[in-house]
Formats: C-alpha cells, sequence, structure tokens
C-alpha cells in the first residue's frame, strides 16, 4: 500500500447553465489543457431539481474532456440526472481556496535562474526551489546549495549540493572539482564516501539513472 | 578617520590575540596611532599579553553602559606611546554588548586614532558578531589545520553578510594570516600547504607566522613579541604584515627552516 494525493478541482455551476458552460469554455480556451488529466469533482449545491438544462450538464462536461471524479450536493434521485452515471464523491478533502487558471498553460514560463557571483561559504546555505542555480565560485565545506533545477558550480564543490528537490529527477550537479560532503538528486544521495573515487577532485557532473547517481567525468 | 580592523578567526586558540598584539605594536612602531580594543567580554586576555593587567581600572562594558568615559579607560602603552588598550570586561558577559553602545565607542575611537583593531572572541556568537560589526577591513587568523581553515571560512561568510559594510552592499577588505606555521612540518607534508589554505579561503595573504617559541617567550612577559624579539622570525613576519596593511607592497615569504650548524646544536640541546 502507498498514498498518493491529488489536488481535485471543484466546479460548482450556477443557474442559468448555458451561460456558465459558455464562460467555462472561455476559460479553457485562455489555458489550453487546464483541464486535462486533472481530477474534478462537480459540486451540485447551487442546483435544484428543476433546473433547467440539467439533464446535459455532466455530458457536456465529459465532452470537453473534464473528467468527474464524483459529484457532491444535489440528489441522485433527481429525474434530470436520472440518466448521469452518478460517480460517489471521495470523502472528506480540504478545501485549498479559489484556483486561478492560468492565462496560458500551453507555454509554460521557464523558472528563473539564480547566479551567486562568488564562493558559498561554510554555514551558508542558497535554497532555491524551482530553478537552476549557478555558483561562479566554489561551494565550501559545511556549506550548501539546494536547488529544484540543476546545480552548476564553476568552483570546487566541497559542501552539499541537492538538486531536483521538487521530484526532479533530470535535475543535475556540475562542479569543476568533486570534493562534496554529499550530493542528492530527487532525494537520492550520495556521501564523500559513497562516490565514485575516479572523480575525486576531477571535473564531474552527477546524474540519476534509474535510482542510483551517476558520476561521470566531464569532457 | 581610522581604519576599523578586525581580528578574528572562529576557532580558537589559534592566535587571534598575539596577533592583534604583535599587529597593533608593529602599527604603533611605524608611527601609527593605534588602540587595541579587546571584544572577548568574560574571557579578556589582551590586557596579560600587553603587560596591562595591573593597570586596569575601567573597561569597555563600564564605558559602553556610561560609568566611565574613553579617556579614563584607555591604557596608554609604556613602551610604544601611540599605543593604547581598551580592556574587556572580565565579570560580565557577551550580552552586555549593546549595538548601539558598540558603535558609539568604534565611532568615539576613530576619531582618536588611526587604527581601531577589534580582538574578536572565538565563535560566532554575539561577542564575535560586534566585534566584526564596525570594521572596514578584517585579518583572519587560521592555523593550517582543515578545521581552523573550515571555521574561518564561515567567518568570511559572515563578513560578508552580517557586518554593516555587507548590509550597506559594499567589499569588506579581508586578508589571510596564516599562524603557527611550522616549516619542518610542512617540509614533511603533515600540515596543510599554504596554497591549499589559499585555494580554499581564496582572499589575499597578509603573512606566515612561524611557530616560534619566541611567541610564547613574549606573552609570558607581557609584551607583543614584536616589542619583546623584534629580531626574531615571527616578529619580523608580523612587521612586515603590518607593512602590508598599511598599503606597502612586500613579497610574502614562505619560512623554511635553516640548516646551520648552530641550530642543529640547539636543537640537541633542548630535546
Amino acid at each position: 500500500m502507498s498514498g498518493r494525493s491529488f489536488l481535485a478541482l471543484t466546479l460548482t455551476p450556477e443557474a442559468p447553465l448555458t451561460d456558465w458552460l459558455a464562460a467555462l469554455d472561455h476559460q479553457i480556451q485562455r489555458a489550453a489543457g487546464f483541464f486535462a488529466g486533472k481530477p474534478v469533482i462537480l459540486d451540485l449545491s447551487l442546483m435544484q431539481a428543476s433546473t433547467p438544462d440539467l439533464p446535459y450538464l455532466l455530458p457536456a462536461l465529459q465532452e470537453r474532456g473534464i473528467r468527474v471524479l464524483g459529484i457532491e450536493g444535489g440528489d441522485k434521485t433527481w429525474p434530470a440526472v436520472a440518466n448521469w452515471e452518478w460517480p460517489e464523491s471521495p470523502m472528506g478533502g480540504r478545501a485549498s481556496g479559489p484556483v486561478t487558471i492560468p492565462e496560458n498553460d500551453m507555454t509554460p514560463t521557464l523558472p528563473p535562474t539564480l547566479v551567486v557571483e562568488e564562493s558559498v561559504r561554510s554555514g551558508q546555505h542558497i535554497i532555491w526551489p524551482d530553478g537552476d542555480v549557478v555558483i561562479l565560485g566554489a561551494v565550501s565545506s559545511g556549506a550548501e546549495v539546494t536547488a529544484g533545477g540543476s546545480v552548476h558550480i564553476y568552483g570546487a564543490l566541497r559542501g552539499r549540493a541537492i538538486a531536483g528537490i521538487g521530484g526532479n529527477a533530470d535535475a543535475r550537479i556540475f562542479t569543476r572539482s568533486l570534493a562534496a560532503e554529499l550530493v542528492a538528486i530527487d532525494g537520492f544521495y550520495a556521501t564523500a564516501e559513497e562516490m565514485d573515487a575516479k572523480c575525486t577532485d576531477k571535473p564531474t557532473q552527477v546524474l540519476l539513472t534509474g535510482e542510483t547517481l551517476a558520476f561521470k567525468p566531464l569532457p | 578617520m581610522a581604519k576599523v580592523l578586525v581580528v578574528t578567526s572562529g576557532k580558537g586558540g589559534v592566535g587571534k590575540t598575539t596577533s592583534t598584539a604583535a599587529l597593533g605594536a608593529a602599527l604603533a612602531k611605524a608611527g601609527q596611532s593605534v588602540v587595541l580594543v579587546d571584544f572577548d567580554v568574560g574571557l579578556r586576555n589582551l590586557d596579560l599579553v600587553m603587560g596591562a593587567e595591573r593597570r586596569v581600572v575601567f573597561d569597555l562594558i563600564n564605558v559602553i553602559q556610561g560609568d566611565a568615559n574613553l579617556a579614563q579607560a584607555l591604557i596608554k602603552d609604556k613602551r610604544v606611546d601611540t599605543l593604547s588598550l581598551l580592556p574587556a570586561s572580565q565579570t560580565r558577559d557577551k550580552d552586555a554588548l549593546t549595538s548601539e553602545g558598540v558603535a558609539k565607542v568604534i565611532a568615539d575611537l576613530s576619531k582618536k586614532f588611526d587604527w581601531v583593531i577589534c580582538d574578536s572572541p572565538a565563535g560566532i556568537e554575539r561577542g564575535a558578531q560586534m566585534a566584526m560589526h564596525h570594521a572596514d577591513m578584517a585579518v583572519i587568523v587560521t592555523n593550517p589545520e582543515v578545521s581552523s581553515v573550515r571555521d574561518s571560512d564561515r567567518i568570511i561568510g559572515m563578513l560578508d553578510s552580517t557586518t554593516e559594510k555587507a548590509k550597506a552592499g559594499e567589499k569588506m577588505e579581508k586578508f589571510l594570516l596564516i599562524t603557527r606555521y611550522d616549516p619542518q612540518r610542512a617540509a614533511r607534508g603533515d600540515m596543510l600547504g599554504t596554497d591549499d589554505v589559499l585555494e580554499i579561503l581564496s582572499i589575499p595573504l597578509l603573512g606566515i607566522i612561524p611557530e616560534s617559541p619566541d611567541v610564547l617567550k613574549a606573552s609570558n612577559v607581557g609584551a607583543p613579541v614584536t616589542i619583546a624579539e623584534p629580531e626574531s622570525a615571527p616578529a619580523r613576519a608580523y612587521t612586515e604584515a603590518a607593512r602590508r596593511l598599511m598599503g606597502e607592497k612586500v613579497e610574502v615569504t614562505i619560512p623554511t627552516e635553516r640548516k646551520g650548524l648552530f641550530d642543529w646544536l640547539f636543537k640537541r640541546r633542548v630535546a
């Protein structure tokens, strides 16, 4: 057994449904693919048994590629929804506030890169949760650099470098001289003892192959 | 306006106080007016090394709290008249160092002297932070061994991030002073080489002070080595370092073991 958690989007249609669907179409147009693969809960609390066009609501959503994971509110016994395949909504869940639909989900902006112009000294900790980190100096023993993306170190790496913290297994670590205390990518780590000795004090890149860290000399 | 210099290291026992006294005395002998300020509140030593322990009446904390004025607390050296000492309190602790109080004392001293040299306590806590906070330049005292080098690295990071100069977006001038350098052990390779230390810390080298019994002897008689034994190897190295602080270009020499017959005889007798 293992658990996973997802953020489910909740749609709460309002009458008149034709207007609401038109507004939804407008949103989808602005951010194509926003609903793709996302679990959606349909909240019928603003609907009544007599709401016009109610029978066509669920098919209309399915037509737009919206996967309804569960239905809340409303009543299964309403004649208007008699033909619906009524998925029970999962129990519980925490409300997490309104979700803003991004302007254009198709071309995600690149996370910014942090450039550190000098050495990272012992005791200093650089955390950059989204993008890459570029260090022009060295990373000293007892210093730590943590990045959502890759870590590029133009000096020697004598401290810790932790890349891909947000679950990015493609992140890498580059350094001009590998003398690290610890390197980690996407949660997989190696201490100095476990590192490939042939790379010690050499220009090296560290990458994740499957579930093991690979140390490769830089050309 | 005076230059405010902090002598710091992170690690204890590397020679901060000895170096403060020796550099200060060398600067004073070169005609500069110098005040040495002991920031090691609660564990003061600079007064002993300067041979002024029997003349302390008021101290830094008294001045900060307004119980005494600077003129009352400053102790003028009897050997070099341009050299003064502001001792630390032995009975208080570092919490007595208030930011405003330290700022005022440093500002007042800056008006009277060419050099204000702050002897930092070991560690990275309040005392060390207060000592470095108002500095224009820093001398980082390091022994050629890994723990000292790492602690120095930590201190350099703090000098570049927590001090007044760093917060104003300016760069602090930093110099590395390697002390207790043993030419014999260096030759055998069982000590971190100067090149390694410089590569790791990557700041300019101010000098290399050889390990010597003269330093200990000088401390025990209560005189900086540059006053007690001015012709000894460590005193010459400190004097050259002081000249570099004043902006002179002096080549750094790495001390090597002299292999004379006298040295050999002397060594045997000591052993």
